[in-house]
C-alpha cells in the first residue's frame, strides 16, 4: 500500500534527522573540547603564582607576571560600568516606558542596534581621535569610555527587552492606585525586571572584558600596576592588550605567558556566565 | 431626540452643579424603542428609583472613541452613593470601557478621544485642570485578573500609602491590618505578611487586590469582572465581601455573570453596543424589565 510505504519513509527520515542532529552536536562539542584542551595544555604550563603576583620584568626569558594587567582590566571595567550602566539603563527605560511607539524611539532603537554591531576597532579609533590625540597621551579615561561606548547599546537593548516583558497589569494597577508614571517605573516595573536586567549587564561586562582593539588605541598598555588616581591619566594596562603584546614577542617564555593570560581571560568570562545562570536560576527556581 | 436633561445637559468642562441630590423630573422613566438602536443615541430607560438616589458619580453625555471607532454613545447615568451598581451586557458592549473611563485609566491608551463629561461629587473629571493622580486615589480599582505586585503582601497593601510618602511604621501596620480585615484576608495571611504575594491562591490574590484598593481609603470602588478568573468558592467569598463593603464605599461592578449581578448589586445597568439601554433597581430589572432587549438578555436568549 502506498500509504504504508509513505509511513515507513516518514519514520525513516525522522530517524535520519535525529541522527544527523546528534552527529553535528557531537562534532561541535568535540571541536570545543579540542580547542579548550589545546589551550589548557599550552597555557597551564605557564600558569603559576607569578602570573598573579608579578609585573613584567622586562627580561624575555623570565617574563614575570600579569598582575598589572588584571588590576588594569578590573579598573577599566569598573569605570566603563559607571558610565555605561546608568546611561544604558536610562535609554532602555526611555525606549520601553516612554513613547514606545513615537517617531523618536524608532530611530533610537535602530541606532542602538547599529552601534551594537560596530566593529570595536572603530570605537577604538574614535576614542583615539577624541580622547587621546587632544591630550597627547594614551590614558585610562579614554579606554574606559571606549568600553562604555560598547556597553551602552547592549545594556539599553536588553533593559528595554526585559522591561517590555513586565506585564502591563502591574503598570495599570499602580496607576489606578494613584502613582505617577515615574514612581511606577522605579518602584514596580524595574524591580520586577531586576534579575533579567542584571543578566543583561553581566553580558555586557563579559563582552567588554574581552575587548582588545578599542584599548590598543586608547589605553595602549603599561608594565606597571596602577596604584593611584594619577595613573589613570597615563597609558594603562589591560589583560587583553597585554596578551596581544606578549603573543607577538620572539621569546617563547614571553609568549607562553600570553597563553596563560588567555586561560585566565576565558576562565573569567566563563565564571561570569556561570554566575549569570546561577543568579537567574536562584531567582526563578524551577 | 435627546431626553430632557436640564442638569446633565450638553456639557463639557465647566459644569459645576451646586451640591444636589435629586434630579429633575425630566429624567424619569422614558420608553426607548429597541428598534432605534441603529439611529441616533437611543434614550436610556432609567427607572425612577435610580433618579431618586443621591449620586456620587454622574456620567453626562459621555462618548468615547478608539481612533475612529465609537465605543460609547452618549452615556447618561448616575452612580448612587453607598450602593452597589452592576454593569451588565454582552461582550463588547462597552462596560469595561465605561468603567475604566471613570478613573481615567483610558488615558493610558493611545488614540482614545472622549466627548461629554463625568462628574465626581459634582466636579468634572475630564476638565483640563483636574489632577488625575488625586482623582485616582479617591477611586479604587480591582481588575479582572488579579495583579498583585511581585512584592510582599504587606508592601502590596500599603503601596497606596507609600505613594503618599507615609513612613510611620505604626500607621502602615494599622492600615495593613485594617485593609486586610476589610478584605476578609487577615486571618489567612497575618502570619506571613512579608512573604511574596505571588504565593497566594487566585482567590486570595484577588482579595489582596481589594485590600490594596481600600487601603488608600477611596470613595468609589471600580471592579472589572473581579470574579471571572476565580473558582465558585473564592467567588462566593469575594461576593460576600462586596456585600459588606457597600455603605462605606460606592461600588461599580462590571460582570458577565447575571446571577452575580442579581446576588450582589442594588442597581443594575444594562448596556448594549456602547449604549446604556436600561438602568434600574436590580430586582425590577431582572424580574420586570421595561425593554424587550433587557428581558432577552437577562433570560439568556442572547449574549
Amino acid at each position: 500500500m502506498a500509504s504504508s510505504l509513505h509511513n515507513r519513509m516518514t519514520r525513516a527520515s525522522n530517524r535520519v534527522a535525529f541522527v544527523v542532529c546528534i552527529l553535528f552536536t557531537v562534532f561541535i562539542l568535540a571541536l570545543l573540547a579540542l580547542v579548550t584542551g589545546y589551550l589548557v595544555k599550552i597555557g597551564f604550563g605557564s600558569l603559576s603564582w607569578d602570573f598573579f603576583t608579578k609585573e613584567p620584568s622586562g627580561d624575555p626569558k623570565f617574563p614575570g607576571g600579569m598582575r598589572h594587567a588584571l588590576v588594569g582590566t578590573g579598573v577599566l571595567i569598573l569605570l566603563a560600568s559607571a558610565v555605561g550602566i546608568p546611561l544604558g539603563m536610562l535609554t532602555g527605560v526611555y525606549l520601553a516606558e516612554y513613547d514606545a511607539k513615537s517617531f523618536i524611539a524608532s530611530p533610537v532603537r535602530f541606532i542602538c542596534d547599529v552601534l551594537a554591531g560596530v566593529p570595536s576597532i572603530v570605537v577604538g579609533i574614535l576614542g583615539y581621535e577624541l580622547l587621546v590625540a587632544p591630550f597627547s597621551r594614551y590614558n585610562a579615561w579614554a579606554g574606559s569610555l571606549a568600553l562604555a561606548f560598547i556597553m551602552i547599546p547592549i545594556v539599553a537593548r536588553t533593559t528595554e527587552e526585559m522591561l517590555r516583558l513586565v506585564p502591563n497589569s502591574y503598570r495599570e494597577a499602580s496607576i489606578a492606585l494613584g502613582a505617577t508614571k515615574a514612581w511606577t517605573i522605579i518602584r514596580v516595573v524595574i524591580p520586577a525586571a531586576t534579575g533579567s536586567i542584571v543578566t543583561g549587564i553581566m553580558l555586557a561586562i563579559a563582552r567588554v572584558a574581552g575587548e582588545t582593539a578599542p584599548l590598543l588605541f586608547t589605553a595602549l598598555g603599561s608594565r606597571f600596576t596602577p596604584t593611584g588616581w594619577s595613573d589613570l591619566n597615563n597609558p594603562f594596562p589591560s589583560l587583553t592588550a597585554q596578551i596581544f603584546s606578549n603573543s607577538i614577542q620572539p621569546a617563547p617564555e614571553t609568549r607562553a605567558l600570553a597563553w596563560a593570560g588567555i586561560i585566565v581571560l576565558i576562565s573569567l568570562i566563563f565564571v561570569l556566565n556561570l554566575g549569570m545562570r546561577v543568579f537567574t536560576r536562584s531567582r526563578h527556581p524551577g | 431626540m435627546k431626553p430632557a436633561m436640564t442638569l446633565g445637559g450638553d456639557s463639557v468642562a465647566s459644569l459645576n452643579i451646586p451640591g444636589q441630590g435629586t434630579l429633575a423630573p425630566g429624567r424619569a422613566s422614558q420608553a426607548a424603542s429597541a428598534a432605534s438602536l441603529a439611529g441616533p443615541v437611543a434614550m436610556t430607560d432609567t427607572h425612577a428609583e435610580v433618579a431618586a438616589e443621591k449620586h456620587v458619580l454622574r456620567v453626562s453625555d459621555f462618548c468615547l472613541y478608539y481612533g475612529a471607532n465609537k465605543a460609547l454613545h452618549g452615556i447618561n447615568m448616575d452612580i448612587p452613593v453607598g450602593k452597589v451598581t452592576a454593569l451588565i451586557g454582552p461582550s463588547g458592549c462597552g462596560k469595561s470601557t465605561l468603567l475604566r473611563s471613570m478613573n481615567r485609566l483610558n488615558d493610558l491608551i493611545d488614540g482614545v478621544r472622549i466627548e461629554g463629561d463625568m462628574l465626581f461629587n459634582e466636579h468634572s473629571i475630564y476638565d483640563r485642570r483636574v489632577d488625575v493622580i488625586e482623582l485616582r486615589k479617591r477611586m479604587g480599582m480591582v481588575f479582572q485578573k488579579s495583579n498583585p505586585f511581585p512584592m510582599s503582601i504587606f508592601e502590596n497593601v500599603i503601596y497606596g500609602l507609600r505613594i503618599d510618602g507615609e513612613r510611620n511604621k505604626r500607621v502602615l501596620m494599622e492600615t495593613c491590618e485594617r485593609s486586610l480585615k476589610g478584605a476578609a484576608l487577615w486571618d489567612e495571611v497575618k502570619d506571613r505578611l512579608h512573604s511574596s504575594a505571588l504565593g497566594l491562591s487566585g482567590g486570595q490574590q484577588q482579595r489582596l487586590c481589594i485590600a490594596r484598593a481600600i487601603a488608600a481609603d477611596p470613595e468609589v470602588l471600580l471592579m472589572d469582572e473581579p470574579c471571572s478568573a476565580l473558582d465558585p468558592i473564592a467567588t462566593g467569598k469575594v461576593e460576600d465581601l462586596i456585600y459588606e463593603l457597600r455603605g462605606k464605599y460606592s461600588i461599580v461592578i462590571v460582570t458577565h455573570n447575571m446571577q452575580q449581578a442579581a446576588r450582589v448589586s442594588d442597581f443594575t445597568a444594562f448596556m448594549y453596543m456602547g449604549r446604556l439601554m436600561e438602568y434600574g433597581p436590580t430586582n425590577t430589572l431582572f424580574l420586570t424589565p421595561h425593554l424587550k432587549q433587557t428581558e432577552a438578555y437577562v433570560t439568556g436568549r442572547f449574549g
